[in-house]
Protein backbone atom coordinates (compact mmCIF):
# COMPACT_ATOMS: atom_id res chain seq x y z
CA UNK A 1 0.00 0.00 0.00
CA UNK A 2 1.45 3.51 -0.96
CA UNK A 3 1.73 6.53 1.19
CA UNK A 4 -1.49 8.19 1.92
CA UNK A 5 -3.05 10.56 -0.93
CA UNK A 6 -3.06 14.13 -0.79
CA UNK A 7 -6.69 13.96 -2.15
CA UNK A 8 -7.89 11.35 0.81
CA UNK A 9 -6.57 13.60 3.40
CA UNK A 10 -8.13 16.93 1.69
CA UNK A 11 -11.23 14.19 2.06
CA UNK A 12 -11.33 13.42 5.58
CA UNK A 13 -10.50 17.17 6.72
CA UNK A 14 -13.72 18.24 4.07
CA UNK A 15 -16.17 15.21 6.02
CA UNK A 16 -15.00 16.72 9.76
CA UNK A 17 -15.86 19.58 9.26
CA UNK A 18 -18.99 18.74 7.46
CA UNK A 19 -19.72 16.79 9.79
CA UNK A 20 -19.23 19.43 12.61
CA UNK A 21 -21.57 21.88 10.72
CA UNK A 22 -24.33 18.89 10.33
CA UNK A 23 -24.33 18.91 13.80
CA UNK A 24 -24.39 22.25 15.04
CA UNK A 25 -27.37 22.48 12.43
CA UNK A 26 -29.29 19.96 14.17
CA UNK A 27 -28.72 21.36 17.41
CA UNK A 28 -28.89 24.69 17.21
CA UNK A 29 -30.38 25.71 13.28
CA UNK A 30 -33.35 23.23 13.23
CA UNK A 31 -36.07 24.40 15.59
CA UNK A 32 -37.07 22.07 18.15
CA UNK A 33 -40.11 20.12 17.07
CA UNK A 34 -43.19 21.40 18.68
CA UNK A 35 -44.64 18.26 20.14
CA UNK A 36 -42.17 15.62 20.56
CA UNK A 37 -39.30 17.74 21.57
CA UNK A 38 -35.54 17.57 21.41
CA UNK A 39 -36.06 13.67 20.78
CA UNK A 40 -37.19 14.46 16.77
CA UNK A 41 -33.31 15.92 16.46
CA UNK A 42 -32.93 12.47 16.31
CA UNK A 43 -34.53 12.31 13.14
CA UNK A 44 -31.94 13.97 10.47
CA UNK A 45 -29.16 11.62 11.35
CA UNK A 46 -31.09 8.37 11.76
CA UNK A 47 -32.66 8.93 8.24
CA UNK A 48 -29.42 9.78 6.97
CA UNK A 49 -27.88 6.70 8.62
CA UNK A 50 -30.31 4.53 7.03
CA UNK A 51 -29.62 6.32 3.61
CA UNK A 52 -26.26 5.53 4.03
CA UNK A 53 -26.87 2.06 4.78
CA UNK A 54 -28.74 1.40 1.34
CA UNK A 55 -25.83 3.21 -0.06
CA UNK A 56 -23.66 0.50 0.82
CA UNK A 57 -25.82 -2.15 -0.48
CA UNK A 58 -26.65 -0.58 -3.60
CA UNK A 59 -22.95 -0.25 -4.00
CA UNK A 60 -22.46 -3.89 -3.08
CA UNK A 61 -24.85 -5.33 -5.62
CA UNK A 62 -23.20 -2.96 -8.22
CA UNK A 63 -19.90 -4.33 -7.28
CA UNK A 64 -20.95 -7.84 -7.49
CA UNK A 65 -22.89 -7.61 -10.85
CA UNK A 66 -19.11 -5.89 -12.01
CA UNK A 67 -17.05 -8.89 -10.68
CA UNK A 68 -19.46 -11.36 -12.06
CA UNK A 69 -18.65 -9.44 -15.55
CA UNK A 70 -15.13 -8.92 -15.42
CA UNK A 71 -13.60 -11.09 -12.08
CA UNK A 72 -11.14 -8.31 -11.18
CA UNK A 73 -10.60 -8.89 -7.58
CA UNK A 74 -11.25 -5.25 -7.21
CA UNK A 75 -14.59 -5.53 -7.18
CA UNK A 76 -15.02 -7.77 -4.48
CA UNK A 77 -12.92 -5.42 -2.14
CA UNK A 78 -15.57 -2.97 -3.42
CA UNK A 79 -18.01 -5.05 -2.29
CA UNK A 80 -16.98 -5.87 1.28
CA UNK A 81 -16.05 -2.22 2.00
CA UNK A 82 -19.62 -1.42 0.86
CA UNK A 83 -21.22 -3.84 2.84
CA UNK A 84 -19.09 -3.67 5.80
CA UNK A 85 -20.23 0.51 5.92
CA UNK A 86 -23.99 -0.48 4.97
CA UNK A 87 -23.86 -2.47 8.12
CA UNK A 88 -22.70 -0.04 10.64
CA UNK A 89 -25.09 2.55 9.18
CA UNK A 90 -27.70 0.26 9.18
CA UNK A 91 -26.91 -0.77 12.68
CA UNK A 92 -27.21 3.26 13.81
CA UNK A 93 -30.58 3.67 11.45
CA UNK A 94 -32.03 0.24 13.52
CA UNK A 95 -30.77 1.38 16.70
CA UNK A 96 -31.67 5.36 16.38
CA UNK A 97 -35.08 4.76 15.41
CA UNK A 98 -35.77 2.16 18.66
CA UNK A 99 -34.28 5.16 21.00
CA UNK A 100 -37.00 7.49 18.63
CA UNK A 101 -39.80 4.95 19.27
CA UNK A 102 -39.46 5.09 22.96
CA UNK A 103 -41.29 7.98 23.83
CA UNK A 104 -43.03 8.46 20.94
CA UNK A 105 -44.78 4.71 20.56
CA UNK A 106 -44.15 4.18 24.26
CA UNK A 107 -41.88 1.16 23.47
CA UNK A 108 -38.72 0.31 21.95
CA UNK A 109 -39.64 -1.84 19.68
CA UNK A 110 -42.74 -3.39 17.61
CA UNK A 111 -42.97 -5.58 14.84
CA UNK A 112 -44.13 -3.27 12.71
CA UNK A 113 -43.67 -3.45 8.85
CA UNK A 114 -40.67 -1.38 7.95
CA UNK A 115 -39.02 -1.94 11.07
CA UNK A 116 -38.89 -5.92 10.83
CA UNK A 117 -37.92 -5.42 7.07
CA UNK A 118 -34.79 -3.49 8.30
CA UNK A 119 -33.67 -5.65 11.16
CA UNK A 120 -34.09 -8.59 8.16
CA UNK A 121 -32.20 -6.02 5.79
CA UNK A 122 -29.66 -6.12 8.50
CA UNK A 123 -29.35 -9.67 9.39
CA UNK A 124 -29.21 -10.66 5.95
CA UNK A 125 -26.04 -8.19 5.38
CA UNK A 126 -24.59 -9.61 8.67
CA UNK A 127 -24.80 -13.63 7.88
CA UNK A 128 -22.90 -11.87 4.31
CA UNK A 129 -20.28 -11.32 6.05
CA UNK A 130 -20.06 -14.56 8.53
CA UNK A 131 -20.84 -16.35 5.55
CA UNK A 132 -17.49 -15.17 3.58
CA UNK A 133 -15.14 -15.84 6.84
CA UNK A 134 -16.21 -19.68 6.09
CA UNK A 135 -14.84 -19.88 2.70
CA UNK A 136 -10.86 -20.13 1.91
CA UNK A 137 -10.44 -20.03 -1.95
CA UNK A 138 -10.35 -16.31 -2.84
CA UNK A 139 -12.08 -17.03 -5.89
CA UNK A 140 -14.94 -18.72 -4.46
CA UNK A 141 -15.51 -16.47 -1.73
CA UNK A 142 -15.58 -13.49 -4.51
CA UNK A 143 -18.17 -15.46 -6.50
CA UNK A 144 -20.04 -16.42 -3.62
CA UNK A 145 -20.20 -12.27 -2.27
CA UNK A 146 -20.87 -11.31 -5.33
CA UNK A 147 -24.45 -13.18 -5.86
CA UNK A 148 -25.23 -12.82 -2.47
CA UNK A 149 -24.76 -9.32 -2.92
CA UNK A 150 -27.29 -9.16 -6.25
CA UNK A 151 -29.80 -11.74 -3.99
CA UNK A 152 -29.68 -9.46 -1.18
CA UNK A 153 -30.20 -6.65 -2.77
CA UNK A 154 -33.71 -7.48 -2.86
CA UNK A 155 -34.33 -6.46 0.89
CA UNK A 156 -33.59 -2.68 0.56
CA UNK A 157 -36.16 -1.74 -2.35
CA UNK A 158 -38.81 -4.20 0.29
CA UNK A 159 -37.54 -2.22 3.35
CA UNK A 160 -37.99 1.29 1.80
CA UNK A 161 -41.04 0.74 0.18
CA UNK A 162 -42.38 -1.48 2.84
CA UNK A 163 -43.56 2.10 5.19
CA UNK A 164 -45.29 3.08 1.69
CA UNK A 165 -46.96 -0.35 0.77
CA UNK A 166 -47.81 -1.78 4.36
CA UNK A 167 -50.19 -0.93 7.22
CA UNK A 168 -47.68 0.66 9.31
CA UNK A 169 -47.45 3.30 12.23
CA UNK A 170 -43.51 4.56 10.76
CA UNK A 171 -44.04 7.69 9.26
CA UNK A 172 -43.30 8.56 5.59
CA UNK A 173 -40.12 11.21 5.16
CA UNK A 174 -40.99 11.71 1.51
CA UNK A 175 -44.35 11.33 0.69
CA UNK A 176 -48.10 10.85 2.15
CA UNK A 177 -48.55 9.43 5.91
CA UNK A 178 -50.46 6.19 6.54
CA UNK A 179 -53.42 7.27 9.29
CA UNK A 180 -51.91 5.32 11.76
CA UNK A 181 -48.60 6.72 11.34
CA UNK A 182 -47.46 7.90 14.42
CA UNK A 183 -43.96 10.62 15.27
CA UNK A 184 -45.23 12.22 12.09
CA UNK A 185 -44.36 15.90 11.38
CA UNK A 186 -44.70 18.37 8.95
CA UNK A 187 -40.93 19.56 8.09
CA UNK A 188 -40.49 23.88 8.44
CA UNK A 189 -37.73 24.81 5.74
CA UNK A 190 -34.80 25.24 8.21
CA UNK A 191 -35.44 21.59 9.33
CA UNK A 192 -35.72 20.59 5.70
CA UNK A 193 -32.30 22.34 4.96
CA UNK A 194 -30.47 20.28 8.17
CA UNK A 195 -32.40 17.73 6.85
CA UNK A 196 -30.68 17.57 3.45
CA UNK A 197 -27.28 18.79 4.56
CA UNK A 198 -27.31 15.61 6.51
CA UNK A 199 -27.99 13.71 3.65
CA UNK A 200 -25.23 15.56 1.71
CA UNK A 201 -22.45 15.23 4.76
CA UNK A 202 -23.48 11.52 5.42
CA UNK A 203 -23.15 11.03 1.68
CA UNK A 204 -19.68 12.02 1.93
CA UNK A 205 -18.79 10.53 5.31
CA UNK A 206 -19.65 7.14 3.17
CA UNK A 207 -17.27 8.39 0.17
CA UNK A 208 -14.17 9.23 2.68
CA UNK A 209 -14.86 5.77 4.85
CA UNK A 210 -15.09 3.85 1.28
CA UNK A 211 -11.77 5.23 0.47
CA UNK A 212 -10.02 3.75 3.76
CA UNK A 213 -11.68 0.87 3.65
CA UNK A 214 -10.21 -0.16 0.34
CA UNK A 215 -7.11 0.73 1.00
CA UNK A 216 -7.23 -1.14 3.92
CA UNK A 217 -8.61 -4.27 1.73
CA UNK A 218 -5.59 -3.87 -0.65
CA UNK A 219 -3.39 -4.02 1.56
CA UNK A 220 -4.40 -7.14 3.72
CA UNK A 221 -4.59 -8.50 -0.46
CA UNK A 222 -0.55 -7.53 -0.13
CA UNK A 223 0.12 -9.12 3.10
CA UNK A 224 -2.07 -12.30 1.81
CA UNK A 225 0.41 -12.05 -1.25
CA UNK A 226 3.43 -11.49 0.57
CA UNK A 227 2.81 -14.95 3.05
CA UNK A 228 2.29 -16.72 0.45
CA UNK A 229 5.39 -16.01 -1.14
CA UNK A 230 7.16 -16.99 2.12
CA UNK A 231 5.58 -19.91 2.23
CA UNK A 232 6.48 -21.27 -1.10
CA UNK B 1 -49.05 8.19 23.96
CA UNK B 2 -49.50 10.63 21.26
CA UNK B 3 -52.79 11.84 22.30
CA UNK B 4 -51.16 12.59 25.57
CA UNK B 5 -48.10 14.57 23.83
CA UNK B 6 -50.59 16.37 21.55
CA UNK B 7 -52.59 17.49 24.65
CA UNK B 8 -49.49 18.75 26.68
CA UNK B 9 -48.54 22.29 26.83
CA UNK B 10 -45.39 22.33 25.08
CA UNK B 11 -42.90 20.31 23.63
CA UNK B 12 -42.54 16.81 25.31
CA UNK B 13 -38.85 16.38 27.75
CA UNK B 14 -37.37 14.13 25.60
CA UNK B 15 -33.76 15.47 25.78
CA UNK B 16 -32.40 12.13 27.58
CA UNK B 17 -33.22 10.13 24.74
CA UNK B 18 -31.75 12.95 22.09
CA UNK B 19 -28.53 12.44 23.94
CA UNK B 20 -28.91 8.33 24.36
CA UNK B 21 -29.68 8.83 20.21
CA UNK B 22 -26.47 10.93 19.52
CA UNK B 23 -24.23 8.84 21.64
CA UNK B 24 -25.21 5.90 19.33
CA UNK B 25 -24.60 7.70 16.46
CA UNK B 26 -21.08 8.84 17.10
CA UNK B 27 -20.09 6.42 19.07
CA UNK B 28 -20.88 3.44 16.25
CA UNK B 29 -18.97 5.94 13.82
CA UNK B 30 -16.09 6.12 16.36
CA UNK B 31 -15.71 2.45 16.73
CA UNK B 32 -15.61 1.73 13.48
CA UNK B 33 -12.75 4.76 12.84
CA UNK B 34 -10.73 2.48 15.48
CA UNK B 35 -11.30 -0.66 13.87
CA UNK B 36 -10.12 0.56 10.67
CA UNK B 37 -6.98 2.34 12.44
CA UNK B 38 -6.01 -1.08 14.36
CA UNK B 39 -6.86 -3.44 11.57
CA UNK B 40 -4.43 -1.16 9.20
CA UNK B 41 -1.93 -1.12 12.01
CA UNK B 42 -1.84 -4.64 12.69
CA UNK B 43 -1.28 -5.18 8.82
CA UNK B 44 1.72 -3.19 8.20
CA UNK B 45 3.06 -4.84 11.65
CA UNK B 46 2.42 -8.61 9.52
CA UNK B 47 4.00 -7.21 6.55
CA UNK B 48 7.08 -5.26 7.62
CA UNK B 49 7.51 -9.07 9.84
CA UNK B 50 6.96 -10.65 6.46
CA UNK B 51 9.25 -8.09 4.59
CA UNK B 52 12.21 -9.01 7.44
CA UNK B 53 11.83 -12.21 7.03
CA UNK B 54 11.69 -12.60 3.66
CA UNK B 55 15.27 -10.44 3.70
CA UNK B 56 16.83 -13.09 6.11
CA UNK B 57 15.88 -16.22 3.76
CA UNK B 58 17.87 -14.01 1.12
Amino acid sequence: MGPKPRLLTVLDVVTIIMLAIATWMVFFYAPMEAVMGNVQRVFYFHVAAGWVGMLGFLVAAGAGVAYLRTARRKWDLVGLAAVEIGMVFAFVNVITGAIWARPIWNTWWTWDPRLTTATIMLLIYAAYLMLRQGIDDPDRRARFGAVYAIVGFLSVPLTFFSARLFRTIHPVVIGSNQPGAEGAFDMTPLMLQTFLFSLLTFTIIFADLMWHRLRLGRLADEVEQKKLELTV
Amino acid sequence: MLMSLILQQGPAETTNYMVFGYVIIFGSMLLYVISLYLRQRSLKQDLTLIEDLQEGQV
